[in-house]
């Protein structure tokens, strides 16, 4: 035992209660949040990120701009009170950087960019709260900013961390696990289970890849499903208020005494 | 012959969700599935991105779908539309898609050589042509170099402005023309903005209210609340008095007038925060039961006087 913390213990139970194959609790909420074109504000467990969508719209770096199709920028931000220890990272954090250019990447061949030449679509991301599967919950929380934003999507993206503890796999880690196994990050689209992003950052055993990788990609699907009740609730309750709205104004389209301008 | 792909053969699941949370291990597949009401019952139909609507061999695809392996794929969030042999999938909430003809509200963002760049909402800045814009000194008049000269007389940088598409460049931008005398600069008001999916269109997007309050509905989602201007003042003798339609300085406006821009301004934040859709009916009843009220023009933008207003048009509607 390397650490003091019993990962799984023999009742087959982690440090927080859960199984093996269990994920945490996923809350998702798609507010609209000031001007943006689209939000999501999702939470993992005690992993807490925001993100907003501004776009596609006028790029602003003309340097940058594609003539065929649009750039996706992706901004991220750290809040100094999201970890244990308390410390003020800069927006030029390397890791920080990483992170970002990871998510664009991972969306790049998601998003249909060539819809919108010389536009921009700007992705910001900010983190509220952190305990493990970050990467993951950033990318969840993305792709519904961009199914809020009704940006065209190929498929909705789903992510998930997985590690191995001796020879056992777990699934959506939390900081304690992810200090103590070799973990990785997985990220799938659902209908046709194409994978955008596999990421890891520390040493796995090569016989131990395959049976975690295919357990990602399955955990993909429940979190998928997640996603789908979230969206479709909003797209119902949007839909509903506009059908409420409309009905009522043909129904009052015979005695209106508004003064239309007629002057055209 | 029509084959629709994978749906799933459960019906009444529909009105359940929204509801009900799931714990994520669950198999409840029975939720999944989306009403699969043919294209001929006339129920809207959601989808979300990734989700297969239909086969495309019988169907061409439209906006909001792609093909991929033989089936027509939603790629955003909203309803399924269909004309003819056409599926197209509306978002919900998306940026403003322009056509020509239609009336738009946009801010300058930028002057250049021979044309100014307008932000209207759109993916894209859109264009407005030195030579789309009236010139003073008559409706029809040649644009001269020195009218190149000073662009900055007539639009400058964060100046609002109404006008019309016109055309769309290669890439997808618009073109504007402000050449009307109901088009120009804007002035003596307000900016509101609300999702461009709740304005309709309609007959004209010039809308005068009794409370002497004029209204522009931008297609583009942009609303202009101004005070209303006499239509004999505005059109002036001769038509084009390029004083006043350049100029930046606001007319006089009485309290009253102002209280009732800023109702007004209330009222639509309000109807766009429920998200109802705006016409000017919706708006005057809205108005109407605003001044009933009593209350102040800030007291609108309350939570629970918002919910009264958007449930007070439902019954007024019924009545």
């Amino acid at each position: 035992m390397s650490s003091r913390i019993e990962i799984l213990n023999d009742g087959g139970y982690r440090s927080d209660g859960r199984k093996q194959y269990e994920l945490r609790d996923i809350t998702i909420d798609l507010t609209q949040q000031g001007t943006a074109d689209g939000s999501a504000q999702l939470t993992h467990g005690l992993t807490q990120v925001l993100v907003t969508v501004f776009g596609p719209r006028e790029a602003k770096m003309r340097s940058q701009t594609l003539h065929d199709r649009a750039v996706l920028n992706v901004e991220m931000s750290v809040a100094p009170f999201s970890t244990g220890e308390r410390r003020k990272r800069s927006r030029a954090d390397r890791r920080i950087l990483e992170m970002a250019a990871m998510i664009a990447s991972t969306f790049e061949p998601v998003v249909q960019t060539n819809l919108y030449p010389r536009s921009q679509i700007d992705i910001y991301v900010h983190v509220l709260q952190q305990d493990g599967s970050l990467l993951p919950a950033c990318i969840n929380a993305t792709t519904l900013a961009l199914v809020t934003a009704g940006v065209p999507l190929l498929d909705f993206v789903c992510a998930v961390t997985g590690g191995v503890h001796s020879t056992s796999p777990l699934l959506d880690l939390t900081t304690l696990e992810e200090n103590d196994v070799p973990h990785m990050t997985v990220a799938v689209m659902p209908r046709t289970r194409k994978v955008t992003l596999v990421t890891m950052e520390t040493r796995l055993h090569v016989e131990r890849f395959r049976e975690l990788f295919e357990l990602a990609c399955e955990a993909g699907q429940t979190i998928h499903r997640e996603m789908k009740y979230a969206v479709k609730d909003r797209t119902v309750a949007l839909v509903n208020a506009m059908d409420a709205g409309s009905k009522g104004g043909a129904a009052d389209d015979h005695d209106r005494d508004v003064v239309m301008d007629d002057r055209i | 012959m029509i084959s629709f792909a994978s749906f799933p053969s459960t019906s009444e699941a529909y009105g359940r969700y929204g509801n009900t949370r799931h714990h994520p291990d669950v198999e409840d597949d029975v939720h999944m599935d989306l009403d699969e009401d043919d294209f001929e019952e006339n129920v809207q139909r959601l989808t979300v991105p990734g989700e297969s609507i239909t086969s495309s061999h019988a169907f061409m695809r439209g906006h909001g779908t792609y093909v991929d392996n033989d089936e027509v794929i939603a790629s955003v969030a909203g309803t399924v539309e269909r004309v003819n042999k056409l599926i197209t999938v509306r978002a919900v909430r998306s940026r403003y898609n322009p056509e020509v003809g239609d009336l738009v509200v946009g801010r300058i963002t930028e002057v250049q050589p021979r044309r100014w760049k307008v932000d209207a909402n759109s993916r894209q800045d859109a264009v407005l042509m030195l030579s789309s814009v009236n010139l003073p000194g008559g409706v029809q008049r040649r644009k001269l170099e020195s009218d190149e000269l000073q662009m900055r007389t007539f639009f400058e940088e964060g100046d609002l402005l109404v006008a019309e598409v016109q055309a769309f460049f290669s890439d997808g931008a618009m073109s504007l023309h402000t050449r009307s005398l109901r088009y120009g600069k804007l002035r003596n008001g307000q900016l509101v903005t609300v999702p461009p999916i709740l304005i309709r269109r309609l007959k004209s997007h010039f809308v005068s209210l009794p409370c002497g309050v004029d209204l522009i509905l931008g297609l583009n989602g942009y609303i202009w609340v101004s005070k209303h201007v006499k239509q004999s003042e505005q059109e002036g003798e001769e038509g084009f008095d390029a004083e006043a339609v350049y100029s930046n300085k606001n007319d006089d406006i009485d309290e009253a007038t102002r209280a009732a821009i800023s109702r007004v301004s209330n009222i639509i934040k309000i109807l766009a925060a429920h998200f109802v859709p705006l016409t000017d009916s919706v708006l005057l009843e809205a108005y109407e039961w605003a001044v009933e009220q009593e209350s102040s023009v800030k007291d609108l933008l309350l939570d629970d006087v918002g919910e009264n207003l958007v449930a007070s048009l439902g019954s007024g509607l019924r009545q």
